[in-house]
């Protein structure tokens, strides 16, 4: 530190504005600690909502628009061929959806009376934070919450460039290219190459491993795989991407031995944590092989002033794990006896049709040699989807054989990510199969079809 | 710039702490995070660190002393050396405690169907593979009691731990379902149920009645002093088999000793008391018998037996039942226990006494005598082996080498630990105080 820099005190920094750093922050200035959050962009939201999950899912709402109006040809509906204005389109994006988030988490922030710092926070050791960039300061906190996020990861040897974007880079939708590379079957591959393809791009995705979404149950990543298969142009499993070169025409791919050419590149092979370049070496805040800060059910990391929220701790890398830990942080840090102690952290991938799942999948029971006893209800005989025209999904239920205990729960097919809401529930309240069964459900409605896959397993 | 600290919030719903000991003095000029206070909770005692460095200008505490938080404790002026400004008052955070303790609740242990065990804190002891089902409020009131949810017996469906399982297992009364509205027949209000915290007796009591039904009722909360002796009465009665034999001594010639030397006594400042002579007397019988002046190991299999003779007198005060100390009672004249004994309770009664005051005794007298009745059962004053209850003297005829005569007599009764006696000891030690008592010469032998 410079002599005549400014000090200041405070209770609690956050470092990162995301939705984990918001969280705790508004948590802890509600607890009555005076919070700081020193954010580069000097703004509240982070990735999740620039970058991420709120622009992704602008996108594939107008992706999902134009799969209705093709789907509507079905029942006697022609709209005629869709036309995109892409400048409207990411008026709409910037300013409607995330703009006007923004603007509420500001506001928010001024309510609860926290404080947006500009700049690069870097621990200078256990009891200061310098602040880089904009508002050069010096912090020097009681308490401080690692809440750095993660980026896009990148490919060995590849450079990004116009053409070949991360995942940041093609939210921007800076144009529709006629052919788009997707590197990578996960869930932001997908989610993001279903968006181009709704907007007219002929799409390869080519994937490392055997299947798609890698982790996820097989029965329900199908509905999706089928659906990929015909709305790309190729998929490619078991491939691997060997070069990548930019020529006068595009770029020049060499995908197991065979070379073609595409106007642009996404290149989405997951994200990494963002803790380096932040001083926690001059910390006792201890990192694992991957770059992810050690945590405990507190959030604490092994300097005990400090404790540590969301992508930069491990997986999931999901933003409403970020924020529950923010708010467990938040009151361990006012000395409340709080733990990050949740049996369940939903996940969704936005696609069409949605995956979403929670608690204990089959692929993890199968792994861990775990007996369970499984339900399905095929959308096939619901009511609802039938009308909606959506017959193509599953619900599974994935019940403890003994007790009849929820453990987890997987669903796809429209609209699955609000769905599993209700099965979260009933897992993290450690509700039976049972309890599902007997609770009226209404009707028609999509959600019967938890109450029915858990009707199979009482029958008999 | 004078900046004042207060009491942090302390967590876990605790609102108050009692201090124990004051670790700095004004004037000294101390280092941020040096200790600072020592404070009692109902739940354990912690070292408050100083939350910035300068002069101690003044402390506005004293050791025994009960503070609320958000109370001012200390006020700081500043030392020249302090940089940055101090965190507005009211805004002081619970992180002013040492994080590496007050964070992470203190392993507790409990005792449950006679057994003792560590009750780890639920966050970070995941000791059966996986969740312990049951509802995340559920998990959080568990960890806000303090309750191991890996321990706690599950009645719930599927094996779910429900509310009322951990309740049952933090030794609160788990309250019976309101089926009828309370009956506020009377025009005199109803108290509101303030939210009370349950007492730490780690025995698990039966669910209680709804007694609206028959009425309607008051719930008044317990002040900190009631919870102590509360908890305590109940440890004591729960741990220790106790076993009482009566007694009565004839202070007739010690009565007339008092009264003759109560004017010799005032002039030298002291008020004379039977009760200073009880002391005197059961002091010098310890010291035949030292296994009432003693405490029992359980856990070892062992009787520690105390090489001081330090007496517990307790005294009723208008908070409650407080058990001050007297030290090395059988090495003192009874004219300066007497005087010791009158100042202790002076101050006592003023909330002045300190810690030292209230620690470290090894048997206790308690004289109901003044308050009237024929005799009483105390219970054992824990970890102590035993207690010496003095009902009120009274003038019964008694006969003397065949006549009778009016005598005073002293009903006495020694409640003490079976464990460590038996009846024949108890009597054995009954018959040495009453004969110091019969006998008082030797208790004046040395004032």
């Amino acid at each position: 530190m410079v002599m005549g820099d400014l000090v200041r005190e405070v209770d609690v920094v956050v470092v990162g504005g995301g939705p984990g750093g918001y969280s705790a922050a508004f948590r802890c200035a509600e607890l009555g600690l005076e919070t700081v959050v020193v954010d580069a962009g000097k703004r509240l939201g982070g990735a999740c909502l620039f970058e991420g999950c709120i622009p992704s899912k602008a996108l594939l709402h107008v992706a999902a628009v134009l799969g209705e109006a093709e789907r509507a040809k079905e029942f006697g509906v022609d709209f005629g061929p869709a036309r995109v204005s892409l400048d409207p389109l990411r008026k709409w994006k910037s300013e409607r959806v995330i703009g006007k988030l923004a603007r509420g988490l500001a506001s928010v922030a001024k309510a609860k009376g926290v404080e947006v710092i500009g700049g690069r926070g870097v621990f200078e050791d256990a009891r200061t934070v310098r602040v880089e960039g904009d508002e050069p300061q010096a912090l020097k906190f009681r308490h401080a919450i690692v809440a750095t996020g993660s980026g896009p990861a990148r490919l060995r040897g590849v450079e990004a460039s116009d053409r070949v974007m991360d995942s940041t880079a093609a939210l921007e939708v800076p144009e529709i290219p006629e052919r788009l590379l997707v590197v990578g079957g996960g869930y932001i591959g997908l989610e993001l190459g279903q968006v181009y393809a709704a907007l007219g791009s002929a799409v390869t995705l080519v994937e490392m491993t055997d299947g798609l979404l890698p982790g996820a149950d097989r029965d329900l990543v199908q509905w999706v795989a089928r659906r990929v298969e015909k709305q790309f142009a190729a998929v490619r499993l078991n491939a691997r991407l060997e070069t990548l070169r930019e020529t006068s025409g595009g770029v020049e791919a060499t995908i197991g031995g065979a070379a073609a050419t595409f106007d642009r590149v996404l290149v989405a092979v997951g994200r990494r944590p963002l803790t380096e370049g932040v001083g926690l070496e001059t910390t006792r805040v201890k990192k694992d092989a991957r770059g992810f800060v050690e945590i405990d059910a507190r959030c604490a990391t092994a300097e005990p002033r400090i404790f540590a929220v969301g992508d930069a701790t491990g997986e999931p890398m999901l933003a409403h794990r970020a924020m529950r830990q923010g708010k467990v942080a938040a009151e361990a840090i006012a000395g409340r006896p709080a733990a990050f102690d949740n049996a369940v952290v939903p996940a969704v991938v936005f696609t069409d049709p949605e995956i979403a799942w929670c608690g204990l999948t089959e692929t993890q029971a199968a792994t861990e040699g775990r007996a369970v006893r499984v339900a399905k209800f095929q959308w096939a005989a619901s009511g609802r989807a039938a009308t909606l025209g959506r017959s193509d999904g599953v619900t599974k239920l994935i019940v403890d054989p003994e007790s009849g205990r929820l453990l987890g729960a997987g669903i796809a097919g429209a609209g699955a990510g609000e769905l599993i809401a209700e099965a979260a529930l009933a897992v993290e309240a450690a509700l039976l199969a049972e309890d599902l069964a007997l609770t009226i459900h209404t009707h028609p409605t999509l959600s019967e079809t938890l109450m029915e896959a858990a009707e199979t397993l009482l029958r008999g | 710039m004078a900046r004042d600290f207060r009491l942090p919030d302390l967590g876990e719903g605790l609102t108050e702490a009692e201090i124990v000991k004051v670790l700095v003095r004004e004037g000294e000029v101390i280092a941020e995070d040096a200790p600072l206070l020592e404070v009692e909770t109902d739940k354990a005692t912690v070292e408050i660190p100083s939350p910035m460095s300068g002069r101690v200008e003044k402390i506005h505490v004293e050791p025994n002393q009960t503070v609320k938080v958000g109370q001012v404790l200390v006020t700081f002026a500043d030392a020249g050396a302090q940089t940055g400004t101090a965190t507005p008052s009211g805004k002081q955070a619970a992180d002013t405690l040492d994080p590496t303790r007050t964070l992470a609740p203190e392993p507790r242990t409990t005792v449950q169907d006679g057994r003792a065990h560590q009750a780890a804190p639920a966050a970070t002891s995941p000791a059966r593979p996986g969740p312990v089902p049951a509802t995340p409020a559920t998990r959080r009131r568990a960890r806000e009691l303090g309750v191991d949810l890996q321990a706690v017996r599950a009645t719930g469906p599927g094996g779910r731990v429900t509310d009322d399982d951990v309740l049952a297992a933090s030794g609160r009364v788990v309250r019976a379902p309101t089926t009828a509205p309370p009956r506020a027949t009377r025009a005199e209000p109803v108290a509101p149920a303030a939210p009370g915290k349950p007492l730490a007796t780690h025995v698990t009591e039966p669910p209680l009645p709804n007694f609206e039904q028959w009425g309607a009722v008051e719930r008044q909360p317990l002040s900190h002093l009631r919870r102590t002796i509360a908890e305590r009465m109940t440890l004591s009665a729960t741990v220790i088999p106790h076993v009482t034999h009566f007694d009565r001594a004839d202070i007739t010639e010690l009565d007339a000793i008092i009264q003759r030397n109560l004017e010799t006594a005032k002039a030298r400042g002291v008020t004379l008391t039977l009760t200073a002579f009880l002391l005197k007397a059961a002091a010098l019988a310890l010291g035949e018998h030292p296994t009432f002046n003693a405490s029992l190991d359980a856990a070892a299999g062992q009787l520690i037996v105390k090489r001081y003779v330090h007496l517990g007198v307790a005294v009723a005060t208008e908070r409650g039942l407080i058990v001050p100390v007297l030290r090395d009672v059988d090495r003192k004249p009874v004219l300066d226990v007497a005087r010791e004994l009158g100042a202790l309770a002076q101050r006592v009664r003023d909330g002045k006494a300190t810690l030292d005051d209230l620690r470290g005794g090894s048997f206790t007298i308690t004289n109901i005598g003044a308050l009237g009745g024929t005799g009483a059962i105390p219970i054992i004053n824990y970890p102590e082996v035993a207690i010496l209850g003095v009902a009120r003297a009274r003038q019964e005829p008694v006969v003397r080498e065949g006549r009778i005569e009016p005598r005073l007599l002293l009903p006495l009764s020694l409640t003490f630990d079976h464990r460590v006696a038996d009846g024949a000891d108890g009597a054995r030690f009954a018959s040495a105080i009453v004969r110091r008592l019969e006998r008082p010469e030797r208790l004046l032998a040395d004032w």
